[in-house]
């Protein structure tokens, strides 16, 4: 599922005694903007003393990353429900945008350790230079010699409609 | 154990996209991201791959690899890609002949298949006069 990622801007709703309330920014993944304004309320409850009744969202946009085509290594911040308890944890993933690497973290996380998006909360993706990552999965390919080879190879056929459930042949899964 | 290998994911290496948008296009992997992904450019000009994240799972690995820095942008890459000739090492290769023949076999029509019929004849009879002639050698032994 491609997550997006959304700037919701919002503040109390303006009183007599509060003409210009506090405006409020939070950058928020989501499937789409719906959902980004749900957690932004969500967020804005735990945080501040201000209810979705109570507010009013100034603003909805869509954020995108600034370089979509150079590689970085994302160091995400989060904090998660685990079944017994909240935990806080650390995770680098390198992609090409932010969205991509949360759409990995949102995906790792499911199958690591069985959280959902709603059981999370990213604090923090950060484009962090490959010295300060910590993950030596990461590391591993901070070389610019970097050379392997790919040694099972299970050929896809390119289409569905040559896709054969029987075949001839007994495939080839090396040197492709 | 590396050295069983021939055909490696490196900068510079030329693979044969397999699946998606631009299934059947050559391109360069330029930098790998990850375990299974790598950025991939044709360049854009010459091959019509744009510069993308593509998975290992959608690619061939090639033969062919040119000298480029990590990352590279178009302009260096086309320079290289021209430079190192890849398109002409690619259309002499068996692989790419073999592709082309399928594609042009694919989209015969009838006066081809008659052509290719009456080429065939002929081969035939080349094939079986040089037969007969070493047979009759043969036996005249």
């Amino acid at each position: 599922m491609p997550y997006h990622e959304y700037q919701v801007i919002g503040r109390r709703k303006p009183t007599e005694t509060d003409k210009n309330p506090k405006i409020f920014r939070m950058r928020i993944f989501a499937t789409n903007e719906v959902v980004a304004k749900s957690r932004f309320w969500y967020f804005i409850n735990k945080t501040q003393k201000i209810k979705k009744t109570a507010g009013e969202i100034l603003s909805v946009n869509e954020i995108y990353d600034k370089k979509p085509q150079n590689i970085k290594n994302f160091g995400i911040s989060l904090r998660y429900h685990s079944r017994s308890n909240q935990v806080n944890i650390y995770k680098e993933y390198r992609d090409l945008t932010r969205t991509g690497a949360v759409t990995k973290l949102l995906t790792d996380m499911g199958g690591r350790h069985r959280t959902t998006y709603r059981r999370m909360q990213i604090m923090e993706v950060k484009a962090v230079t490959p010295k300060e990552t910590r993950r030596a999965s990461t590391r591993q390919f901070h070389d610019s010699k970097i050379k392997f080879p790919l040694p099972h190879r299970v050929l896809r056929a390119p289409r569905k409609r040559y896709d054969s459930l029987f075949q001839a042949k007994r495939p080839i899964t090396h040197f492709r | 154990v590396m050295s069983l290998f021939t055909r490696f994911v490196e900068i510079g290496r030329v693979v044969l996209v397999n699946y998606g948008p631009y299934e059947g296009k050559i391109a360069v992997i330029i930098d790998v991201i990850d375990q299974n992904t790598a950025l991939v450019s044709g360049p854009q000009k010459i091959t019509g791959v744009p510069r993308h994240a593509i998975s290992f799972k959608r690619m061939s690995l090639t033969d062919i690899t040119i000298k480029i820095e990590r990352s590279v942008r178009q302009k260096a890459l086309v320079k290289a890609f021209t430079e190192g000739q890849v398109l002409e090492k690619w259309e002499k290769t068996s692989w790419a002949k073999k592709r082309a023949a399928r594609v042009k076999r694919a989209n015969m029509n009838d006066f081809d298949r008659f052509k290719a019929m009456l080429a065939k004849k002929r081969k035939s009879h080349i094939v079986q006069d040089a037969q007969r002639k070493l047979i009759k050698a043969s036996r005249t032994k």
